[in-house]
């Protein structure tokens, strides 16, 4: 498990999921033991395959999260109700600054002047997705990923289908544009980035009516629906990348149980970013209990697909509380 | 669930669909060449969709090198136009304050200026209803400010001779409106057009009964704006951009007395003006007769 912590680190960077070398002791008496009783082990699975249920628990409350935090932001300004006001780049929250830490970013570097409602909107931020788990913004609230991810069911009928393939990137263009962004915007002094993110393209949409800019991210949607699964979330969006930074020491996540898993690989297939899941193929995992790692949205897609439970939202620490 | 298991491979099988038909044409390890293959076309992939996301990220620029000579208003207390715009973290705060709704957000069409606020004066300009200047105080980032930062410098002629006087708190123990610096200038673009330069008078609601725009009329209610339809006018000699103009000492009519007594009116632009474009708001005239130069600077009276 040592060296694990920085490992995930790269692996959200872009470098291409390995193979653990060391193992507990315990994970390799469960690897040993499903490999010697592999018909019961068949049968197990049948059995739990056979009584899982379809359930969208997560999903759900996710999508009613997300959908009530943008809805919080339109009626702030529409009904004039003042409890969330401004676009997720910055807004107030009862009056006290949020500030979204991509643009807050940009805007730093762009600018090179910090004033007091700028540093505290920034760090409040920063403090509640590091309690909340980092990249969970990305699949709690930003509204992109809800589109993203009603298109993503069409692209994968579409590949069912035969129509379209998904045609993967490289994971560290991710990285690359991270850092050709941040340069960009100290060199120039413009938000380059902020231009093109559908983030606050939408949320301002939402807010203040609809705009051409809408044309981009309809443009980024058929990209991901007739050429690459949901390409903009996996390859390019740096505020994925931020918000991952920050998830790196969040105690919410998703741990998986070895002693639970029956290496089907349901979750890989639903996951945004299934790297972060490499951990469950058969004899992959380091240890009995593996949290996964930053680049993961905790969007717990993978913890309603489990037919048998091996993947569950955990807060650090919160066990040993209770 | 079965959706997911039935929708193929979709995770990540590195190049297992490309393995396939390369692997019947034979070779010396045609997995690892397939791999490989898969590797470079993945990477070159990469590296074409980097560059169109970074170069369509760089196209924002284009709008803003148009814009240059000719730039958007912004709303007051604005820093500099590309201080401006690198300093904006593009929420409109500004515009969910604002009680006359002055404030619009750019779109893509101006490229690095989405998202960014300005003003359309001809349609609804900023006349300083809020007496505080609200949008200043709700920005976050300090692109809107009372007082630049002393890294700024402030461009000769862009400062106030004195804090303007806003004429509907000239009764208040603190009748200013707490900016130093202006963000345009007004100017009589059409004179030959202008009703008092021709010395006519003006009669109904200034830009006919369909106009949306909004004002705060004092003698209506200081606190609550109304459509500048509801509030027709009448005068002798047309000087609205005079009378409307909230700002004290920030323009003024000219009047000269004809020997028949007909009277002829010019309006000047004085150095205390802001470039709020009420004027241009409110000018009765079709195109306006005043517009407001944004980001022009004082050099002096025409």
């Amino acid at each position: 498990m040592k060296g694990r912590f920085l490992e995930q680190i790269m692996l959200m960077l872009g470098q291409a999921p390995k193979k653990p070398v060391e193992f507990t002791p315990e994970a390799q008496k469960i690897h040993k033991m499903k490999r010697l009783t592999k018909d019961d082990f068949e049968a197990m699975k049948k059995h739990v395959r056979d009584h899982a249920l379809e359930k969208n628990t997560w999903r759900n409350r996710r999508w009613t999260v997300l959908i009530l935090v943008n809805i919080l932001f339109t009626f702030s300004f529409w009904l004039d109700i003042q409890i969330l006001e401004g676009a997720l780049t910055a807004s107030r929250f009862v009056g006290f600054h949020l500030i979204d830490l991509n643009s807050a970013l940009q805007v730093m570097l762009a600018h090179k002047h910090i004033i007091v409602n700028l540093f505290i909107g920034t760090a409040t931020v920063f403090l509640l997705w590091a309690a909340l788990g980092g990249r969970s913004f990305c699949s709690w609230v930003c509204p992109y990923h809800l589109v993203a991810e009603l298109f993503e069911k069409l692209h994968l009928k579409l590949v069912e289908k035969k129509l379209v393939t998904d045609h993967e990137f490289h994971r560290g263009a991710r990285t690359v544009m991270w850092v050709l962004f941040s340069l960009l915007a100290i060199v120039t002094g413009f938000t380059v980035f902020e231009t093109l993110s559908p983030t606050g393209i939408l949320s301002r949409a939402l807010i203040y009516g609809p705009s051409l800019a809408l044309g981009w991210v309809a443009l980024l949607l058929v990209f991901e629906v007739v050429y690459s699964r949901r390409a903009w979330c996996r390859y390019v969006c740096p505020i994925g990348l931020t918000y991952g930074a920050v998830g790196v020491i969040s105690p919410v996540r998703v741990v998986y149980d070895l002693n639970h898993c029956f290496h089907e690989g349901d979750c890989r297939k639903v996951c945004l970013v299934p790297h972060v899941l490499e951990v469950v193929i058969k004899g992959r995992s380091p240890d009995v209990k593996v949290p996964i790692g930053p680049d993961c949205t905790r969007c717990g897609l993978c913890v309603d697909t489990c037919p048998s439970g091996a993947l569950k939202f955990e807060v650090k620490g919160l066990n040993k509380l209770l | 669930m079965s959706q997911e298991t039935e929708s193929g491979p979709a995770v990540p099988a590195e190049s297992d669909a490309a393995a396939a038909p390369r692997a019947k044409k034979g070779g010396a390890a045609p997995r690892s060449n397939a791999r490989a293959l898969e590797a470079r076309r993945r990477f070159i992939r990469t590296a074409v969709m980097s560059t169109g996301v970074v170069g369509a990220g760089l196209a924002g620029y284009l709008p803003v090198a148009a814009q240059a000579d000719n730039p958007r208003l912004r709303p007051p207390g604005a820093l500099d136009e590309n201080d401006f715009l690198s300093s904006c973290i593009k929420c409109g705060q500004c515009v969910q304050v604002c009680p006359v709704e002055a404030i619009v957000l750019g779109d893509i069409t101006d490229g690095f200026g989405l998202g960014v606020p300005h003003i359309d004066s001809r349609k609804q300009a900023c006349d300083f209803s809020c007496d505080a200047v609200q949008c200043i105080l709700a920005c976050p980032t300090g692109s809107l400010v009372y007082r630049k930062p002393d890294f700024l410098k402030i461009r000769p002629g862009a400062e106030l001779a004195h804090k303007p006087v806003l004429k509907a708190k000239a009764n208040d123990p603190e009748p200013t409106l707490n900016l130093i610096e202006r963000a345009g200038l007004a100017r009589l673009s059409r004179p030959e057009a202008c009703l008092a330069t021709q010395g006519k008078g003006f009669k109904g609601p200034a830009r006919g009964a369909d106009f949306t725009g909004q004002m705060r009329y004092m003698d209506v209610d200081r606190w609550a704006p109304i459509p500048v339809a509801d509030h027709p006018y009448e005068r002798d000699l047309c000087d609205l951009c005079v009378t409307e103009c909230p700002i004290q000492d920030a323009i003024r009519l000219e009047v000269t007395e004809a020997a028949d007594g007909s009277k002829r009116g010019i309006p000047v632009v004085m150095e205390q003006c802001v470039g709020c474009g009420v004027c241009e708001m409110i000018c009765p005239v079709e195109p306006t007769a005043i517009v407001v130069d944004s980001r022009a600077v004082w050099e002096g009276e025409a």
